[in-house]
């Protein structure tokens, strides 16, 4: 995997909560995805294809995405159901949409949100690594998972 | 002024309400793909204005775009994009479809305002 494709998608995820959340979040090293893997309680991927195929995931802890969608949509949300899937998922989306226009010369399509809620793990495409890019906020911590396969 | 908001995710549609809302509109109606929003635009007309997501379960944007802009009934309709799509090549397609302007999420409150002529 190119790490060349994973700033699009870091960026993508500073402009967001700059714009939606205010709120900046800071990046961790990017790190291979190893065993043990991390556990989030809830996660909102979207999956990649055309020039590239993949999934791009942003996973979250409970605390951190209640505090987070609470921000976006400026009333308190406090329970993990329905309005939080949907709002992770959409953030899952902005962040998947922004970072194509930096990567045009892949052509890629983005699929609808799809969002886990309770405490797991992700896996990506088998034989293709994964990155995963902490990112500490005020907010609460986050990681971004970010599997793509280029030809 | 009458604004449809058209978007699958719900809490777009909330923040896009909070924000068209402190602009001073107040009648406000909604649908959650291109085919509901094909149906709510028929019950609701005159509709002043459209805010259109592109990537939608059932119908997508720039379909309900076309089918909307293939009918005379809704000529005066004005059509704002706001999706994450962001690629040039996306606005230039919707431009062409018929959008009047176009809105890359995330956006700001400020954004939506200029971008709406609000
Ligand atoms: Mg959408």
């Amino acid at each position: 995997m190119n790490v060349a494709y994973i700033n699009p998608f870091i960026a993508a995820t500073v402009a967001c909560y700059k714009n939606m959340m205010d709120a900046e979040p800071t990046q961790g090293a990017p790190v291979i995805k190893r065993e043990p893997f991390p556990k989030y309680d809830i996660s909102g991927i979207i999956g990649l294809s055309g020039g590239a195929q993949g999934s791009i995931s942003l996973c979250y802890p409970m605390q951190s995405a209640l505090a987070t969608v609470s921000k976006m949509v400026g009333v308190p949300i406090t329970e993990a159901g329905v309005d939080l899937a949907d709002a992770i998922g959409e953030i899952a989306n902005i962040v998947a949409g922004f970072a194509k226009r930096d990567l045009a010369g892949l052509n890629l399509s983005i699929s609808l949100p799809n969002v886990i809620i309770s405490n797991h793990v992700l896996s990506g495409l088998s034989g293709v690594p994964t990155v995963i890019v902490p990112f500490t906020c005020s907010l609460g911590p986050f990681a971004m998972e970010i599997s793509l396969k280029t030809s | 002024m009458k604004v449809l908001l058209v978007d699958d995710s719900v809490t777009m549609r909330r923040i896009q309400k909070t924000q068209i809302g402190n602009l001073g509109v107040t009648e406000i109606v909604e649908a959650g793909d291109g085919q509901e929003a094909l149906g709510v635009l028929k019950n609701n007309m005159p509709v002043d204005l459209v805010l259109l997501d592109w990537n939608m379960p059932i119908m997508d944007g720039i379909t309900f775009l076309k089918t909307v802009r293939a009918d005379a009934t809704y000529k005066d309709v004005k059509i704002v994009m706001c999706t994450s799509e962001s690629e040039k090549s996306r606005v230039v397609e919707a431009l062409k479809s018929g959008a009047n302007n176009y809105i890359v999420k995330p956006f700001t409150p400020e954004a939506l305002k200029e971008k709406l002529g609000l």
